[in-house]
Protein backbone atom coordinates (compact mmCIF):
# COMPACT_ATOMS: atom_id res chain seq x y z
CA UNK A 1 0.00 0.00 0.00
CA UNK A 2 1.19 3.54 -0.76
CA UNK A 3 1.47 5.73 2.33
CA UNK A 4 2.27 9.43 2.17
CA UNK A 5 4.77 10.67 4.74
CA UNK A 6 2.66 13.81 5.19
CA UNK A 7 -0.15 11.61 6.56
CA UNK A 8 1.95 9.87 9.20
CA UNK A 9 4.54 12.46 10.29
CA UNK A 10 5.11 16.14 10.96
CA UNK A 11 8.36 18.04 10.62
CA UNK A 12 10.32 21.23 11.28
CA UNK A 13 13.50 22.38 9.61
CA UNK A 14 16.20 24.97 10.20
CA UNK A 15 19.74 25.83 9.19
CA UNK A 16 23.36 25.77 10.29
CA UNK A 17 25.49 27.45 7.65
CA UNK A 18 24.99 25.70 4.31
CA UNK A 19 23.31 22.69 5.98
CA UNK A 20 19.57 22.34 6.43
CA UNK A 21 18.23 20.05 9.13
CA UNK A 22 14.86 18.33 8.99
CA UNK A 23 13.39 16.86 12.15
CA UNK A 24 10.80 14.26 11.16
CA UNK A 25 8.33 13.26 13.89
CA UNK A 26 5.87 10.35 13.79
CA UNK A 27 2.26 11.48 14.27
CA UNK A 28 1.70 8.39 16.43
CA UNK A 29 4.35 6.66 18.54
CA UNK A 30 3.55 3.29 16.94
CA UNK A 31 4.52 4.69 13.54
CA UNK A 32 8.08 5.64 14.53
CA UNK A 33 9.56 2.19 13.81
CA UNK A 34 8.24 2.37 10.26
CA UNK A 35 9.94 5.75 9.75
CA UNK A 36 13.17 4.36 11.14
CA UNK A 37 13.00 1.37 8.80
CA UNK A 38 11.87 3.12 5.63
CA UNK A 39 13.04 6.72 5.72
CA UNK A 40 16.70 5.85 5.44
CA UNK A 41 19.61 8.14 4.71
CA UNK A 42 19.85 6.76 1.17
CA UNK A 43 16.13 7.14 0.56
CA UNK A 44 16.26 10.79 1.63
CA UNK A 45 19.40 11.46 -0.44
CA UNK A 46 17.57 10.00 -3.46
CA UNK A 47 14.48 12.11 -2.69
CA UNK A 48 16.51 15.34 -2.68
CA UNK A 49 18.79 14.41 -5.60
CA UNK A 50 19.47 17.51 -7.68
CA UNK A 51 18.35 19.84 -4.87
CA UNK A 52 21.34 19.50 -2.54
CA UNK A 53 25.08 19.40 -3.27
CA UNK A 54 26.33 17.45 -0.26
CA UNK A 55 25.73 14.29 1.70
CA UNK A 56 22.78 13.37 3.92
CA UNK A 57 23.22 12.28 7.55
CA UNK A 58 20.55 10.69 9.74
CA UNK A 59 20.24 10.57 13.54
CA UNK A 60 17.62 8.72 15.54
CA UNK A 61 15.69 10.08 18.52
CA UNK A 62 13.37 7.22 19.51
CA UNK A 63 12.62 9.12 22.75
CA UNK A 64 10.84 11.78 20.68
CA UNK A 65 9.63 9.38 17.94
CA UNK A 66 11.77 11.48 15.65
CA UNK A 67 14.55 11.28 13.07
CA UNK A 68 16.91 14.16 12.36
CA UNK A 69 18.31 14.59 8.86
CA UNK A 70 21.20 16.88 7.96
CA UNK A 71 21.13 17.95 4.33
CA UNK A 72 24.57 19.33 3.51
CA UNK A 73 24.99 21.84 0.71
CA UNK A 74 21.26 22.53 0.69
CA UNK A 75 21.20 26.30 1.03
CA UNK A 76 23.20 27.81 -1.86
CA UNK A 77 26.01 28.79 0.52
CA UNK A 78 23.65 29.46 3.42
CA UNK A 79 22.99 32.49 5.60
CA UNK A 80 23.42 35.86 3.93
CA UNK A 81 25.43 34.42 1.01
CA UNK A 82 22.47 32.42 -0.25
CA UNK A 83 20.35 33.71 -3.13
CA UNK A 84 17.57 31.19 -2.43
CA UNK A 85 14.04 32.08 -1.34
CA UNK A 86 14.44 29.47 1.38
CA UNK A 87 17.92 30.58 2.46
CA UNK A 88 17.34 29.31 6.01
CA UNK A 89 15.94 25.95 4.92
CA UNK A 90 12.63 26.59 6.65
CA UNK A 91 10.54 24.49 4.29
CA UNK A 92 12.76 21.52 3.51
CA UNK A 93 10.55 20.02 6.23
CA UNK A 94 7.49 19.86 4.03
CA UNK A 95 9.56 18.92 0.97
CA UNK A 96 10.57 15.76 2.84
CA UNK A 97 6.92 15.10 3.69
CA UNK A 98 6.25 14.65 -0.05
CA UNK A 99 7.93 11.24 0.18
CA UNK A 100 5.61 8.28 -0.46
CA UNK A 101 6.33 4.95 1.22
CA UNK A 102 5.50 1.47 0.02
CA UNK A 103 4.23 -0.54 2.98
CA UNK A 104 3.16 -4.21 2.85
CA UNK A 105 -0.64 -4.38 3.14
CA UNK A 106 -0.57 -6.54 6.26
CA UNK A 107 1.76 -4.15 8.10
CA UNK A 108 -0.25 -1.12 6.97
CA UNK A 109 -3.40 -2.74 8.34
CA UNK A 110 -1.82 -3.63 11.69
CA UNK A 111 -0.48 -0.10 12.10
CA UNK A 112 -3.76 1.46 10.87
CA UNK A 113 -1.86 3.57 8.35
CA UNK A 114 -3.90 5.97 6.23
CA UNK A 115 -3.74 5.03 2.53
CA UNK A 116 -2.48 7.61 0.06
CA UNK A 117 -5.34 9.55 -1.50
CA UNK B 1 15.89 27.94 48.06
CA UNK B 2 12.88 28.36 45.82
CA UNK B 3 11.13 25.08 44.95
CA UNK B 4 10.18 26.20 41.50
CA UNK B 5 11.86 28.90 39.43
CA UNK B 6 9.89 30.46 36.58
CA UNK B 7 11.79 31.75 33.56
CA UNK B 8 9.83 33.42 30.78
CA UNK B 9 11.04 34.07 27.24
CA UNK B 10 10.09 37.46 25.85
CA UNK B 11 12.08 37.74 22.63
CA UNK B 12 13.20 35.11 20.13
CA UNK B 13 15.38 37.37 17.99
CA UNK B 14 16.02 41.07 17.38
CA UNK B 15 12.86 42.12 15.60
CA UNK B 16 10.46 39.88 17.52
CA UNK B 17 7.14 41.13 19.00
CA UNK B 18 7.98 44.37 20.85
CA UNK B 19 5.21 43.94 23.40
CA UNK B 20 5.96 40.31 24.33
CA UNK B 21 8.34 41.16 27.24
CA UNK B 22 5.65 43.25 28.95
CA UNK B 23 3.01 40.56 28.45
CA UNK B 24 5.34 37.98 29.96
CA UNK B 25 5.94 40.09 33.07
CA UNK B 26 2.32 41.15 33.57
CA UNK B 27 0.55 37.96 32.49
CA UNK B 28 1.34 35.88 35.58
CA UNK B 29 4.02 35.12 38.16
CA UNK B 30 7.59 34.81 36.85
CA UNK B 31 11.02 35.08 38.48
CA UNK B 32 13.12 35.84 35.42
CA UNK B 33 12.54 37.36 32.01
CA UNK B 34 14.94 36.05 29.37
CA UNK B 35 15.45 38.03 26.17
CA UNK B 36 17.48 36.70 23.23
CA UNK B 37 18.39 39.35 20.66
CA UNK B 38 21.37 37.95 18.81
CA UNK B 39 21.38 35.97 15.58
CA UNK B 40 24.50 34.96 13.71
CA UNK B 41 25.19 38.19 11.86
CA UNK B 42 23.57 40.62 14.31
CA UNK B 43 26.95 41.40 15.91
CA UNK B 44 28.31 42.81 12.64
CA UNK B 45 25.31 45.12 12.22
CA UNK B 46 25.88 46.36 15.76
CA UNK B 47 29.61 46.76 15.13
CA UNK B 48 28.85 49.03 12.16
CA UNK B 49 26.49 51.11 14.29
CA UNK B 50 29.17 51.46 16.94
CA UNK B 51 31.74 52.60 14.38
CA UNK B 52 29.38 55.39 13.32
CA UNK B 53 28.47 56.30 16.90
CA UNK B 54 30.55 54.98 19.85
CA UNK B 55 27.50 55.18 22.15
CA UNK B 56 25.65 52.57 20.03
CA UNK B 57 26.29 48.93 19.13
CA UNK B 58 23.63 47.21 21.24
CA UNK B 59 20.05 46.05 20.62
CA UNK B 60 18.14 49.28 21.15
CA UNK B 61 14.79 47.47 21.33
CA UNK B 62 15.93 46.26 24.73
CA UNK B 63 15.78 49.77 26.21
CA UNK B 64 12.10 50.02 25.30
CA UNK B 65 11.51 46.52 26.60
CA UNK B 66 13.12 47.46 29.94
CA UNK B 67 10.93 50.54 30.20
CA UNK B 68 7.83 48.40 29.65
CA UNK B 69 8.79 45.87 32.33
CA UNK B 70 10.25 48.26 34.93
CA UNK B 71 7.23 48.10 37.27
CA UNK B 72 7.52 44.32 37.40
CA UNK B 73 11.25 44.50 38.03
CA UNK B 74 10.98 47.17 40.71
CA UNK B 75 7.79 46.11 42.50
CA UNK B 76 7.75 42.34 42.06
CA UNK B 77 11.43 41.53 41.90
CA UNK B 78 11.44 40.05 38.41
CA UNK B 79 15.01 39.79 37.13
CA UNK B 80 15.94 40.34 33.51
CA UNK B 81 18.67 38.55 31.56
CA UNK B 82 19.42 39.60 27.99
CA UNK B 83 22.20 39.31 25.43
CA UNK B 84 21.17 42.77 24.23
CA UNK B 85 24.62 44.24 24.89
CA UNK B 86 25.87 43.28 21.45
CA UNK B 87 29.31 44.82 20.92
CA UNK B 88 28.72 47.53 23.54
CA UNK B 89 27.21 46.14 26.76
CA UNK B 90 28.41 49.14 28.80
CA UNK B 91 26.54 51.61 26.58
CA UNK B 92 23.48 49.38 26.76
CA UNK B 93 23.68 49.45 30.56
CA UNK B 94 23.95 53.26 30.54
CA UNK B 95 20.87 53.52 28.33
CA UNK B 96 18.93 51.22 30.67
CA UNK B 97 20.07 53.26 33.65
CA UNK B 98 18.91 56.46 31.96
CA UNK B 99 15.50 54.98 31.30
CA UNK B 100 15.20 53.86 34.93
CA UNK B 101 16.04 57.38 36.10
CA UNK B 102 13.49 58.86 33.71
CA UNK B 103 10.85 56.51 35.15
CA UNK B 104 11.70 57.38 38.73
CA UNK B 105 13.34 54.02 39.39
CA UNK B 106 16.85 55.38 39.86
CA UNK B 107 18.74 53.27 42.36
CA UNK B 108 16.32 50.36 41.96
CA UNK B 109 18.38 48.62 39.33
CA UNK B 110 21.62 46.79 39.86
CA UNK B 111 22.93 46.08 36.38
CA UNK B 112 25.36 43.26 35.74
CA UNK B 113 27.44 43.80 32.62
CA UNK B 114 29.20 40.82 31.06
CA UNK B 115 32.03 41.47 28.60
CA UNK B 116 35.13 39.68 27.40
CA UNK B 117 33.50 37.97 24.42
CA UNK B 118 34.64 40.61 21.92
CA UNK B 119 37.79 39.40 20.14
CA UNK B 120 37.89 41.94 17.30
CA UNK B 121 40.71 43.99 18.79
CA UNK B 122 42.69 40.83 19.62
CA UNK B 123 42.44 39.05 16.26
CA UNK B 124 45.97 39.68 15.01
CA UNK B 125 47.44 38.84 18.40
CA UNK B 126 45.45 35.58 18.42
CA UNK B 127 46.41 34.68 14.83
CA UNK B 128 50.07 35.44 15.60
CA UNK B 129 49.87 33.16 18.64
CA UNK B 130 48.82 30.31 16.37
CA UNK B 131 45.03 30.37 16.76
CA UNK B 132 44.05 29.76 13.13
CA UNK B 133 40.32 30.41 13.61
CA UNK B 134 39.69 28.15 10.62
CA UNK B 135 36.16 28.09 9.23
CA UNK B 136 34.37 25.18 10.94
CA UNK B 137 32.45 24.36 7.77
CA UNK B 138 35.08 24.76 5.07
CA UNK B 139 38.38 24.43 6.96
CA UNK B 140 39.78 27.62 5.37
CA UNK B 141 42.10 29.68 7.60
CA UNK B 142 40.83 33.09 8.70
CA UNK B 143 43.76 34.74 6.95
CA UNK B 144 41.85 34.36 3.64
CA UNK B 145 39.30 36.96 4.79
CA UNK B 146 41.22 38.71 7.60
CA UNK B 147 41.10 42.17 5.98
CA UNK B 148 37.32 41.91 5.52
CA UNK B 149 36.44 40.98 9.11
CA UNK B 150 33.80 43.22 10.69
CA UNK B 151 33.26 41.56 14.06
CA UNK B 152 34.52 38.59 16.07
CA UNK B 153 32.92 37.34 19.28
CA UNK B 154 33.30 34.20 21.35
CA UNK B 155 30.09 32.52 22.50
CA UNK B 156 30.44 32.54 26.26
CA UNK B 157 28.54 30.37 28.70
CA UNK B 158 26.57 30.71 31.93
CA UNK B 159 29.44 31.34 34.38
CA UNK B 160 29.65 35.16 34.18
CA UNK B 161 25.85 35.53 34.31
CA UNK B 162 25.74 33.37 37.44
CA UNK B 163 28.47 35.58 38.91
CA UNK B 164 26.53 38.76 38.13
CA UNK B 165 23.41 37.34 39.80
CA UNK B 166 25.44 36.29 42.83
CA UNK B 167 26.70 39.86 43.11
CA UNK B 168 23.12 41.05 43.35
CA UNK B 169 22.33 42.13 39.81
CA UNK B 170 18.62 42.26 38.94
CA UNK B 171 19.34 43.04 35.29
CA UNK B 172 22.12 41.21 33.46
CA UNK B 173 23.29 42.45 30.08
CA UNK B 174 25.71 40.35 28.05
CA UNK B 175 27.37 40.50 24.68
CA UNK B 176 27.62 37.26 22.69
CA UNK B 177 26.42 34.83 25.34
CA UNK B 178 25.00 31.60 24.03
CA UNK B 179 21.22 31.80 23.77
CA UNK B 180 20.78 28.82 26.06
CA UNK B 181 23.02 30.24 28.82
CA UNK B 182 20.51 33.03 29.38
CA UNK B 183 18.02 30.43 30.68
CA UNK B 184 20.45 28.04 32.31
CA UNK B 185 22.37 30.66 34.33
CA UNK B 186 19.49 31.74 36.60
CA UNK B 187 18.72 28.08 37.34
CA UNK B 188 22.34 27.50 38.34
CA UNK B 189 22.15 30.59 40.51
CA UNK B 190 18.88 29.68 42.22
CA UNK B 191 19.55 25.98 42.73
CA UNK B 192 23.27 26.20 43.38
CA UNK B 193 24.09 23.65 40.69
CA UNK B 194 27.85 23.15 40.52
CA UNK B 195 29.71 23.55 37.25
CA UNK B 196 29.94 19.76 37.18
CA UNK B 197 26.26 18.94 37.74
CA UNK B 198 26.20 17.72 34.15
CA UNK B 199 22.63 16.42 34.06
CA UNK B 200 21.12 19.53 35.63
CA UNK B 201 23.20 21.84 33.47
CA UNK B 202 22.09 19.90 30.40
CA UNK B 203 18.48 20.25 31.55
CA UNK B 204 19.00 24.02 31.77
CA UNK B 205 20.34 24.01 28.21
CA UNK B 206 17.37 22.02 26.92
CA UNK B 207 15.00 24.43 28.70
CA UNK B 208 16.84 27.28 27.02
CA UNK B 209 16.66 25.62 23.60
CA UNK B 210 12.92 25.10 23.95
CA UNK B 211 12.09 28.72 24.84
CA UNK B 212 14.86 30.69 23.09
CA UNK B 213 12.84 31.06 19.88
CA UNK B 214 9.90 32.53 21.75
CA UNK B 215 6.50 31.44 20.43
CA UNK B 216 8.02 28.84 18.11
CA UNK B 217 7.43 26.28 20.90
CA UNK B 218 3.97 27.54 21.84
CA UNK B 219 2.09 27.20 18.58
CA UNK B 220 3.97 29.56 16.26
CA UNK B 221 5.28 27.99 13.04
CA UNK B 222 3.83 24.69 14.22
CA UNK B 223 2.85 22.23 11.49
CA UNK B 224 1.20 19.67 13.77
CA UNK B 225 -2.57 20.15 13.55
CA UNK B 226 -1.92 23.80 12.69
CA UNK B 227 -5.53 24.64 11.83
CA UNK B 228 -6.67 23.91 15.37
CA UNK B 229 -4.14 26.13 17.18
CA UNK B 230 -6.26 28.79 18.92
CA UNK B 231 -5.87 32.57 18.89
CA UNK B 232 -2.43 33.00 17.30
CA UNK B 233 -3.11 36.75 17.26
CA UNK B 234 -2.73 36.68 21.04
CA UNK B 235 -0.10 33.94 21.13
CA UNK B 236 1.37 33.24 24.56
CA UNK B 237 5.14 33.22 24.81
CA UNK B 238 6.61 30.27 26.70
CA UNK B 239 7.93 29.96 30.22
CA UNK B 240 9.56 27.13 32.13
CA UNK B 241 8.82 26.15 35.71
CA UNK B 242 12.04 24.47 36.76
CA UNK B 243 12.90 22.35 39.79
CA UNK B 244 16.24 21.74 41.47
CA UNK B 245 16.46 18.17 40.19
CA UNK B 246 16.61 19.37 36.59
CA UNK B 247 13.06 18.55 35.61
CA UNK B 248 10.84 21.32 34.31
CA UNK B 249 7.45 22.12 32.84
CA UNK B 250 7.02 24.21 29.70
CA UNK B 251 3.88 26.33 29.84
CA UNK B 252 2.47 29.81 29.13
CA UNK B 253 0.33 32.36 30.89
CA UNK B 254 -3.41 31.68 31.21
CA UNK B 255 -5.71 33.48 28.79
CA UNK B 256 -3.17 33.59 25.99
CA UNK B 257 -3.43 32.00 22.54
CA UNK B 258 -1.30 29.36 20.92
CA UNK B 259 -0.69 25.90 22.35
CA UNK B 260 1.90 24.02 24.35
CA UNK B 261 1.75 20.27 23.82
CA UNK B 262 4.12 17.36 23.28
CA UNK B 263 4.03 17.91 19.48
CA UNK B 264 4.64 21.69 19.65
CA UNK B 265 7.59 21.21 22.01
CA UNK B 266 8.97 18.32 19.94
CA UNK B 267 8.97 20.48 16.82
CA UNK B 268 11.02 23.11 18.62
CA UNK B 269 13.42 20.50 20.06
CA UNK B 270 14.40 19.31 16.57
CA UNK B 271 14.75 22.86 15.21
CA UNK B 272 18.30 23.63 14.05
CA UNK B 273 19.47 20.34 15.49
CA UNK B 274 22.76 18.67 14.57
CA UNK B 275 23.91 15.47 16.25
CA UNK B 276 21.28 15.04 18.98
CA UNK B 277 23.68 13.13 21.23
CA UNK B 278 26.00 16.09 21.50
CA UNK B 279 24.45 19.51 21.68
CA UNK B 280 27.65 21.37 22.50
CA UNK B 281 27.67 24.47 24.72
CA UNK B 282 30.49 26.12 26.70
CA UNK B 283 29.08 24.66 29.95
CA UNK B 284 28.00 21.14 29.09
CA UNK B 285 27.22 18.76 26.24
CA UNK B 286 23.53 17.84 26.34
CA UNK B 287 22.19 14.54 25.01
CA UNK B 288 18.84 15.20 23.32
CA UNK B 289 18.19 11.46 22.95
CA UNK B 290 17.61 11.30 26.73
CA UNK B 291 14.81 13.90 26.84
CA UNK B 292 11.43 12.61 28.07
CA UNK B 293 8.29 14.62 27.32
CA UNK B 294 4.93 14.05 29.00
CA UNK B 295 1.58 15.75 28.86
CA UNK B 296 1.02 17.59 32.18
CA UNK B 297 -2.41 19.10 31.61
CA UNK B 298 -3.63 21.82 29.29
CA UNK B 299 -0.75 23.80 27.76
CA UNK B 300 1.74 22.06 30.04
CA UNK B 301 4.51 19.67 29.04
CA UNK B 302 6.77 18.01 31.59
CA UNK B 303 10.40 17.51 30.56
CA UNK B 304 12.69 15.07 32.39
CA UNK B 305 15.43 12.45 32.07
CA UNK B 306 18.05 14.73 30.53
CA UNK B 307 21.68 13.64 30.63
CA UNK B 308 24.77 15.77 30.11
CA UNK B 309 28.51 15.34 29.94
CA UNK B 310 31.57 17.60 30.28
CA UNK B 311 32.11 20.24 27.57
CA UNK B 312 35.11 20.56 25.26
CA UNK B 313 38.00 22.95 25.91
CA UNK B 314 36.94 25.15 22.97
CA UNK B 315 34.52 28.01 22.51
CA UNK B 316 32.74 28.75 19.28
CA UNK B 317 33.59 32.10 17.74
CA UNK B 318 31.20 34.04 15.55
CA UNK B 319 33.10 36.09 12.97
CA UNK B 320 31.39 38.34 10.43
CA UNK B 321 33.11 39.50 7.27
CA UNK B 322 32.31 41.54 4.18
CA UNK B 323 31.58 39.08 1.37
CA UNK B 324 30.64 41.17 -1.66
CA UNK B 325 27.27 42.21 -2.99
CA UNK B 326 24.02 40.70 -4.14
CA UNK B 327 20.74 41.71 -5.74
CA UNK B 328 17.56 39.82 -6.46
CA UNK B 329 15.01 40.87 -9.07
CA UNK B 330 11.51 39.48 -9.63
CA UNK B 331 8.81 39.56 -12.31
CA UNK B 332 5.48 37.71 -12.44
CA UNK B 333 4.26 35.84 -15.53
CA UNK B 334 0.59 34.87 -15.89
CA UNK B 335 -1.32 31.97 -17.45
CA UNK B 336 -1.34 30.60 -20.10
CA UNK B 337 2.09 28.95 -20.10
CA UNK B 338 3.28 31.05 -17.15
CA UNK B 339 6.23 28.80 -16.37
CA UNK B 340 7.34 28.62 -20.02
CA UNK B 341 7.30 32.41 -20.25
CA UNK B 342 9.31 32.77 -17.05
CA UNK B 343 11.81 30.22 -18.33
CA UNK B 344 12.25 32.12 -21.58
CA UNK B 345 12.71 35.39 -19.65
CA UNK B 346 15.44 33.70 -17.62
CA UNK B 347 17.21 32.59 -20.79
CA UNK B 348 16.95 36.05 -22.36
CA UNK B 349 18.21 37.75 -19.21
CA UNK B 350 21.21 35.44 -18.90
CA UNK B 351 22.14 36.09 -22.54
CA UNK B 352 21.93 39.85 -22.04
CA UNK B 353 24.05 39.78 -18.89
CA UNK B 354 26.62 37.73 -20.76
CA UNK B 355 26.71 40.17 -23.68
CA UNK B 356 27.16 43.06 -21.26
CA UNK B 357 30.26 41.30 -19.97
CA UNK B 358 28.84 41.04 -16.45
CA UNK B 359 30.42 38.20 -14.49
CA UNK B 360 29.22 37.00 -11.09
CA UNK B 361 30.35 34.47 -8.49
CA UNK B 362 26.83 33.11 -8.43
CA UNK B 363 23.65 33.44 -10.47
CA UNK B 364 20.48 31.70 -9.27
CA UNK B 365 17.11 31.52 -10.98
CA UNK B 366 14.02 30.35 -9.13
CA UNK B 367 10.44 29.96 -10.33
CA UNK B 368 8.22 30.87 -7.37
CA UNK B 369 4.88 29.14 -7.64
CA UNK B 370 6.41 26.22 -9.51
CA UNK B 371 9.63 24.96 -7.95
CA UNK B 372 11.39 27.57 -5.76
CA UNK B 373 11.09 25.76 -2.46
CA UNK B 374 10.36 22.13 -3.34
CA UNK B 375 12.23 21.83 -6.64
CA UNK B 376 11.25 18.93 -8.88
CA UNK B 377 9.35 17.37 -5.94
CA UNK B 378 6.54 19.86 -6.56
CA UNK B 379 5.67 18.04 -9.79
CA UNK B 380 4.40 19.46 -13.06
CA UNK B 381 3.39 23.13 -12.71
CA UNK B 382 3.05 23.96 -16.43
CA UNK B 383 -0.56 24.97 -15.83
CA UNK B 384 0.16 27.30 -12.87
CA UNK B 385 -2.00 30.46 -12.84
CA UNK B 386 1.13 32.56 -12.35
CA UNK B 387 4.83 32.07 -11.79
CA UNK B 388 7.29 34.54 -10.32
CA UNK B 389 10.71 34.65 -11.95
CA UNK B 390 13.18 35.32 -9.15
CA UNK B 391 16.67 36.06 -10.43
CA UNK B 392 19.61 36.65 -8.08
CA UNK B 393 23.27 37.50 -8.60
CA UNK B 394 26.19 37.69 -6.20
CA UNK B 395 29.70 39.03 -6.78
CA UNK B 396 32.56 41.08 -5.41
CA UNK B 397 32.20 43.85 -8.01
CA UNK B 398 29.54 46.29 -6.85
CA UNK B 399 29.29 48.05 -10.24
CA UNK B 400 28.43 44.78 -11.99
CA UNK B 401 25.72 43.94 -9.46
CA UNK B 402 24.40 47.49 -9.83
CA UNK B 403 24.33 47.16 -13.63
CA UNK B 404 22.37 43.91 -13.33
CA UNK B 405 19.60 45.71 -11.45
CA UNK B 406 18.91 47.81 -14.60
CA UNK B 407 18.19 44.72 -16.68
CA UNK B 408 14.96 43.56 -14.99
CA UNK B 409 12.51 46.33 -15.89
CA UNK B 410 13.25 46.34 -19.66
CA UNK B 411 11.99 42.75 -19.84
CA UNK B 412 8.48 44.06 -19.23
CA UNK B 413 8.40 45.58 -22.72
CA UNK B 414 11.09 43.67 -24.55
CA UNK B 415 10.72 40.12 -23.21
CA UNK B 416 8.07 37.37 -23.09
CA UNK B 417 4.39 38.42 -22.65
CA UNK B 418 1.83 38.48 -19.81
CA UNK B 419 4.29 39.99 -17.36
CA UNK B 420 3.48 42.09 -14.31
CA UNK B 421 4.48 42.59 -10.69
CA UNK B 422 7.33 45.05 -11.22
CA UNK B 423 5.86 47.83 -9.10
CA UNK B 424 8.56 47.56 -6.46
CA UNK B 425 11.02 49.17 -8.87
CA UNK B 426 14.64 48.32 -9.45
CA UNK B 427 16.17 45.67 -7.16
CA UNK B 428 18.36 46.99 -4.36
CA UNK B 429 22.04 46.14 -4.15
CA UNK B 430 22.75 44.57 -0.80
CA UNK B 431 26.11 44.44 0.92
CA UNK B 432 26.70 40.89 2.14
CA UNK B 433 27.94 40.32 5.65
CA UNK B 434 28.74 36.64 5.90
CA UNK B 435 29.22 34.39 8.88
CA UNK B 436 32.46 32.60 9.65
CA UNK B 437 32.14 30.06 12.48
CA UNK B 438 35.38 29.06 14.19
CA UNK B 439 36.67 27.54 17.41
CA UNK B 440 39.13 28.93 19.94
CA UNK B 441 40.77 27.62 23.11
CA UNK B 442 38.63 28.47 26.12
CA UNK B 443 41.75 29.49 28.02
CA UNK B 444 42.30 32.64 25.95
CA UNK B 445 38.82 34.07 26.55
CA UNK B 446 38.22 35.63 29.96
CA UNK B 447 34.71 36.91 30.66
CA UNK B 448 34.54 40.05 32.80
CA UNK B 449 31.65 40.88 35.14
CA UNK B 450 30.88 44.33 36.44
CA UNK B 451 27.84 45.30 38.48
CA UNK B 452 26.79 48.93 38.32
CA UNK B 453 24.16 50.61 40.48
Amino acid sequence: MKVRLVDIAHARSGDKGDTANVGLIALRPQWYALLEKQVTRDRVAEHFRGMIDGAVERYELPNLNALNFLLHGALDGGGTLSLKTDAQGKVYSTALLRLVLDVPDEEAKTLKLPAAR
Amino acid sequence: MKKVVRIAAGQGFWGDDLDAPRRQVEGGPIDYLMLDYLAEVTMSILQKQKERDPSLGYARDFVGAMESVLPGVVERGVKVIANAGGVNPAACASAVKAVAEKCGAAGKLSIGVVTGDNLLGRLDELLAAGHGLANMDTGEPLSTVRDKVLSANAYIGSEPIVEALAKGANVVITGRSTDTALTMAPLRHEFGWSNESWDQLAAGIVAGHIIECGAQCSGGNCLYDWRSIPDLANVGYPLVEASADGTFVVTKHPGTGGRISVPTVTEQLVYEMGDPRSYITPDVIADFTTIRLADDGQDRVRVSGIKGKPPTDKLKVSIAYQAGFKAVGTLVYAWPDALDKAELADKVLRERLHRLGLRFDRVLTEFVGASATHGHLAGDQRNAPEVQLRFGVRGSNRAMVERFTREIAPLVLNGPPSVTGFAGGRPKVEEIVAYWPALIDKSVVTPVVEVIQ
